[in-house]
């Protein structure tokens, strides 16, 4: 702005000179209150950055906000054993990059069909899909849950891989389809002239020109399906199939569970998903704009 | 999402418009019909055919498992009607509704315009995006996980706010999930805690989409930052706020983990939640049929809204362009 003002006209000028006079003290104190804002959001990591490697005495008399006297790891240890942690991460992921490949492929499968093949009703369709990713868990969990039982996979990861590739498929589908709606026809065009079939179309045209968006929605599949607590609560059920949040969530009544056990499990439990996001911020932050705006 | 539908209705009548050679259009999507038959199999099997079971269930008193279906009609949503339990649960998820949606979407857009417009434009791009980042951090993890490190710093005995408090000379802090009075409130401030990063990050995204030039013009004109923001800032990202809404309307009406690690709908069902409520009937209190009628009457709500919230977008969408 200040680059450009002195070309301008005068009384445009003055109005710069006008903002540059707000500039002064307003904009810091807005600075001010932005990274207040920011702080509050931090303040309980940071809380528990500090308690999660603090021993329960030097908690009881140091209080939270104390940093530690020394370096205690017995909580996240306790934790650690407790929860037989490497299962419980090994079985989150598990289950969360199946539904991801799964979800994906189910997607664009549904979405082929809806955005180039233009099956008739298509409008319905895709709404069905956009309910059926708004509805309650609740409303099908107990015939789920009764259905895993009769055909022997109940306290297995599968139902609940076959249920998310599901319902993330609901999500991507409707995304999906409205990016394929406005494919380029000329390429479809030329590669039915050469006498491709619609299998090979949409393998060798359409599969190679939405893999960034089928990679955005499989982040997103990972993600949601790795933060889902409900269907994993009630289909999950013994210490070897359970994923962290459950297993977190578990030992939560626990009375032996002092504040830095506790600490020291959100710690443990928060490092993978952030390590993920910090991976894939960038495609991430893309995804969802991309999310928005179709 | 808008544009999603938009462009499904745009497509339609332009097929609409066109009569020539039906039966080779026909034939050409017939052909596709295949590639739809997996997931309309997952879907009926995952989604359809519960979704139904649920509602027959709903019909029924049974208490699960082994256990005798004994027909009860319509009785269940008989005794709903009559439960306050059943009716404090959809008051709570008013107050989910106020903290999920109303709070995060007004000051998320504030925030956005402030980030974007003030912050990015006197401080660097570089200073808005990493506030923005520290906004988004709650809404990365597992709700399931934010709500068991709150629900430590909440706690009356040995939670980290008290002891603080208590170090401040107070000498009997609230006990914030504790206390009737009190644990409505700290959910909802945990969830606007987990909430708030949403509508920042889609709204300064969405800024990106407005024309500088608008802006400028305005600055121009004379008009104030508060001034550009109702008139240009609010009705440019109107799209992008009817998602926020929409979806996180939804997810408040959805809202379980928060709520399940948080208090468990207590104190004296001080934050009971519908979805909490039916859990409790399914697998607590094995009333099958009573959770199952609470989840289908959810659902029935949240459909209704999700159609109200879409009707209003396409008004507001129409309106606009006659306008123009």
């Amino acid at each position: 702005m200040a680059v450009a003002t002195p070309t301008r006209a005068p009384e445009v000028r003055r109005t710069a000179v006008d903002s540059r006079y707000r500039r002064g003290a307003g904009r810091w104190l807005v600075l001010a209150a932005a990274v207040v804002v920011g702080l509050a959001i931090l303040a309980p990591f940071g809380i528990m950055l500090l308690n999660a490697v603090k021993s329960p005495q030097d908690y009881s008399a140091n209080g939270p906000l104390s940093l530690p006297t020394g370096i205690y790891l017995d909580g996240v240890l306790a934790f650690w054993e407790r929860t037989e942690f490497p299962v419980k991460l090994w079985n989150s992921v598990f289950i969360s990059a199946v539904v991801a490949v799964l979800g994906a492929l189910l997607s664009l499968l549904n979405a082929y069909a809806i955005g180039i093949g233009r099956v008739k009703g298509r409008l319905w369709i895709v709404t069905l899909f956009l309910l059926a990713n708004m509805l309650p868990q609740e409303a099908l969990i107990y015939p789920l849950f009764t259905m895993a039982q009769s055909v022997g996979l109940s306290n297995s990861q599968w139902s609940v891989i076959i249920i998310f590739t599901v319902i993330q498929s609901a999500f991507g589908t409707y995304l999906l389809a409205s990016v394929l709606g406005t494919f380029p026809p000329a390429l479809l065009e030329a590669a039915a002239l050469d006498g491709a079939s619609r299998w090979r179309i949409l393998w060798q045209v359409v599969f190679p020109i939405v893999r960034p968006t089928l990679s955005v929605l499989m982040i997103f599949f990972f993600i949601w399906t790795w933060n889902e607590f409900f269907i994993p609560l009630v289909m999950l059920t013994t210490n070897d199939t359970q994923t962290i949040p459950i297993a977190l969530a578990s030992l939560q009544g626990d009375r032996m569970m002092d504040a830095p056990t506790i600490n020291a499990g959100t710690l443990v439990s928060l490092v993978p998903a952030v390590v993920f996001f910090l991976i894939f911020q960038r495609t991430l932050t893309r995804g969802v704009t991309a999310g928005a705006v179709k | 999402m808008a544009d999603g539908t938009n462009i499904l209705t745009a497509r339609r009548s332009r097929a609409e418009q066109r009569p020539r050679a039906p039966r080779r259009r026909r034939a050409a999507w017939v052909g596709y019909l295949p590639y739809l038959l997996p997931g309309a199999v997952a879907f009926a099997v995952v989604i359809g055919y519960p979704l139904l079971t649920n509602v027959y269930f709903s019909l029924f008193k049974w208490r699960g498992g082994m256990a005798p279906l004994r027909w009860n009609g319509l009785g269940n949503y008989a005794d709903l009607l009559g439960d306050d339990q059943f009716w404090t649960s959809f008051a709570n998820s008013v107050a989910m509704i106020v903290a999920m949606v109303l709070v995060p979407t007004l000051v998320g857009l504030v925030l956005a315009a402030v980030l974007f417009d003030y912050l990015g434009r006197r401080f660097g791009a570089r200073v808005s995006s990493v506030l923005r980042a520290t906004y988004y951090l709650p809404q990365i993890l597992p709700v399931a996980v934010a709500g068991v490190l709150w629900n430590w710093i909440l706690n009356s005995q040995t939670g980290a706010l008290n002891t603080i408090l208590r170090g401040m000379g107070i000498d009997s802090p609230p006990n914030w999930l504790g206390d009737p009075a009190t644990a409505l409130p700290s959910v909802m401030l945990v969830l606007i805690w987990v909430q708030i990063g949403y509508p920042v990050v889609i709204f300064m995204a969405a800024l990106q989409r407005v024309d500088p030039e608008l802006y400028e013009a305005a600055e121009l004109d004379g008009a104030g930052w508060w001034h550009r923001f109702r008139a240009i800032t609010v009705p440019q990202i109107r799209p992008e706020t009817f998602v926020v809404t929409l979806t996180c309307t939804v997810a408040a009406l959805k809202v379980f983990a928060p709520i399940y690690v948080l208090t468990r709908g207590g104190p004296e069902s001080s934050t009971l939640v519908p979805s909490y409520y039916s859990f409790l009937s399914f697998f607590d209190k094995s009333q099958v049929g009573y959770g199952a009628a609470i989840a289908t009457v959810l659902t029935l709500v949240i459909v209704g809204v999700a159609v109200i919230i879409l009707g209003l977008q396409g008004r507001a969408e129409r309106r606009e362009r006659e306008g123009i």
